[in-house]
């Protein structure tokens, strides 16, 4: 996998809440067996009229916001279905980093297997960061997963945290199938045990 | 003496193959559920990796969300949704892994189609690539939807790589008012807790209220739990839970069967155990709901009006009001049932099993959908609609003006030609009301099977209470 150090881009101002998986990616578009090619998708349906021209006042619709690769959002983002079409659209339109109050569990957890790097912060910076975003002038922010830290335009810093496992995976572009793989011997021991202890559950399943 | 333990940390506990230094957890997952649409990339992934599936005898694919619901026999029409299904087959064939396709008469939705065939058992992990997996909480399994690429991870190891959850109970200790059902009772809870209000947490239902619903309708609450943000609901099993389980055809059999309830009895949480946090609710103040918004916390009292942004806490609130009304076309004060509805559905994984279309027919018997309402019925899975058949209940929707239709995913998301047209409004059982859900511009209320029949007899929001016999 890609690694994640250190990420320094214009940041998207999306100043909603409970922006949910739906919305950042719809069901159409859901009809696809490969991760890539979403970008130009991402949104629809804020983004494009059904003629498919564009929306001219949403946010990624904007200079310099085309090429965001930093989205500050409302509480709550990614909330809804399970799709990882959700980030691997983001991706491919080249955010990799999505700065909100709160995210919902699934989609933050889909991120850190794409490379992607959800971040939690307070209200007050959360407020800050949307203002550095929203001026169009110098919307450029700094996340520094090393430091733990997000450079706002000016050069103050706020620190973020993050479950040190999924940084380090991040950090070093882990695979994490391969990481457990490397347990095969303990899967092997549970399943012995548990074969014992519940026989029903390797007899009796799918013939 | 150990300390109590609720019944997740007894799930969680014995499912922990190995626990990392930073507390990440590798836990083992006994079910693994797959359709087409969430699925492909995974084994495309193992693939690409030389990996092999560890346990197909514990998985189990369906083709669901892309299928039509009209004859089948002619194939699918829309070619992408076509190859996402014949992608399924291809997939569960090179790696070896059970599978109902279209035409198998098990065929119906992955999280009907579970507990339908006692897949789904006490006790278990259970994992999907779909936020609704949460509906088989209701057994007593911990159940999540997963993302694609840990369904990949689950697919190769038979695990996933986790951090524990927090534990929430939700109280709920009065019985059920007439005319109320398990999906009153879960719009009224996720109302009262927020969208969000369970992020981060595994929520156990307590108390009478869900003692007293049958397997479907704790199916139905444990459904829609994903939609108060926590990924999984649990209920304790009991003699309903072994009731509804014994003699299908993947659940334990002979002496196996004894064994396995003799265990399930012991999944309950302990007195004196502890949670991060409880909600309770009077059942006795819930009068049967609908949603009014984009979001399902955005619900009524049927009784109620639309809400004045005016009166919400917040700006980031009442501007999420503000939106939500303009996309849903409606005016703050209106009585909600003055809202005139165009179409009706009642399926999807939140409500289509056997008593939701009992209920549902129940109101419609002697009575005719209103003439500007198109109104369909797809049973959650095949064998539903057989048995529905067998009790007639297909002549009572017929006679009554529904489409009667094939089972799948159909017009809760409308991946297959299911579709709420642009500006329509559609009283749907289904979960989620999210703006363009079931149909680009389409307008969604959320409401039980029997208030979706009243809606489609008056051809507005009603008060099922008025029909009821």
């Amino acid at each position: 996998m890609e690694k994640f150090t250190i990420l320094s881009g214009i940041a998207a101002p999306m100043d909603m809440m409970n922006i949910d998986t739906d919305q950042i990616i719809p069901k159409l578009h859901l009809r696809t067996i490969k991760r890539t090619g979403l970008g130009k998708v991402v949104f629809d349906e804020l983004r494009f009229n059904t003629d498919g021209s564009e929306k001219p006042d949403f946010v990624l619709n904007r200079e310099p916001y085309r090429r965001a690769s930093i989205l500050v959002a409302g509480d709550n983002f990614g909330c809804g279905s399970s799709r990882e079409h959700a980030p691997w659209a983001l991706l491919d339109f080249g955010i990799r980093c999505i700065i909100a109050t709160s995210f919902a569990d699934i989609f933050y957890n889909n991120c850190f297997k794409n490379c992607m790097l959800p971040v939690t912060v307070g209200k007050d910076d959360w407020r800050l960061l949307l203002n550095d975003a929203a001026d169009s002038d110098n919307p450029r922010l700094m996340v520094d997963l090393e430091a733990l830290t997000i450079t706002r335009p000016g050069g103050d810093q706020i620190a973020f945290e993050i479950d040190g496992f999924r940084r380090d995976c991040l950090l070093k572009g882990l695979d994490d199938i391969g990481l457990t793989l490397q347990r095969a011997d303990k899967i092997d021991a549970f399943e012995a045990a548990q074969s014992e202890q519940q026989p029903w559950l390797y007899t009796s399943a799918v013939q | 003496m150990a300390s109590p333990q609720t019944l997740f940390d007894k799930i969680w506990q014995s499912h922990v193959v190995d626990v990392q230094d930073d507390g990440t957890t590798i836990l083992y997952i006994d079910r693994h559920l797959l359709h087409e649409v969430l699925s492909p990339q995974a084994f495309e992934g193992l693939r690409l990796a030389g990996r092999q599936v560890r346990r197909r005898d514990a998985t189990l694919a369906v083709a669901d969300h892309n299928v039509p619901t009209t004859d089948r026999r002619q194939g699918i029409e829309d070619p992408e949704s076509r190859l996402q299904v014949e992608t399924l087959s291809i997939n569960c064939r090179e790696f070896d892994v059970p599978i109902f396709d279209m035409l198998d008469p098990r065929q119906g939705i992955v999280h009907v189609i579970g507990p339908e065939q006692g897949f789904t058992l006490p006790g278990t992990t259970v994992v999907c690539c779909d936020s609704h997996t949460a509906t088989h909480g209701a057994f007593g399994a911990l159940a999540f939807g997963i993302g694609t690429s840990e369904g990949e991870h689950v697919l190769a190891t038979q695990t996933l790589r986790t951090s524990k959850p927090k534990n929430m109970r939700v109280l709920v200790d009065d019985p059920l008012p007439p005319g109320c059902t398990g999906k009153d009772l879960i719009l009224a809870i996720i109302g009262r807790m927020g969208t969000a209000g369970g992020t981060g947490h595994i929520v156990e239902y307590v108390g009478r209220a869900f003692r007293d619903l049958s397997m479907e309708g704790r199916m139905t609450v444990s459904n829609m739990t994903i939609e108060a943000g926590a990924r999984a609901g649990l209920v304790a099993p009991d003699d309903k839970t072994f009731d509804y389980l014994k003699g299908r055809p993947m659940a334990p059999q002979g002496v196996q069967w004894d064994a396995a309830v003799a265990y399930w009895r012991t999944l309950k949480s302990d007195d004196g155990a502890v949670y991060d946090r409880e909600v309770r609710i009077d059942a006795g103040d819930i009068a049967p709901q609908v949603t009014w918004g984009t979001s399902p916390e955005d619900v009524v009292p049927i009784t109620g009006a639309v809400p004045d942004p005016q009166d919400a806490p917040t700006e980031a609130k009442r501007t999420a009001m503000r939106r939500s009304l303009d996309y849903m076309g409606l005016t703050p004060g209106t009585p909600m049932t003055d809202v005139a509805i165009d179409n009706v559905f009642i399926g999807s994984c939140t409500n289509s099993r056997i008593e939701d279309l009992r209920a549902a027919a129940d109101i419609l018997r002697g009575r005719r959908v209103a003439a500007h309402v198109d109104a369909m019925v797809s049973p959650g899975s095949s064998i539903i609609k057989q048995q529905a058949e067998a009790e007639g209940l297909d002549q009572v929707f017929i006679a009554a003006g529904f489409q009667w239709r094939e089972s799948g995913c159909s017009m809760c998301l409308g991946m297959n030609p299911d579709r709420v047209a642009p500006g329509k409004r559609c009283a749907s059982t289904s979960n989620r009301n999210f703006e363009g859900r079931q149909g680009r511009d389409a307008r969604t209320h959320l409401v039980s099977p029997a208030m979706a029949a009243a809606a489609a007899v008056t051809g507005r929001l009603t008060d099922v209470r008025q029909l009821a016999r």
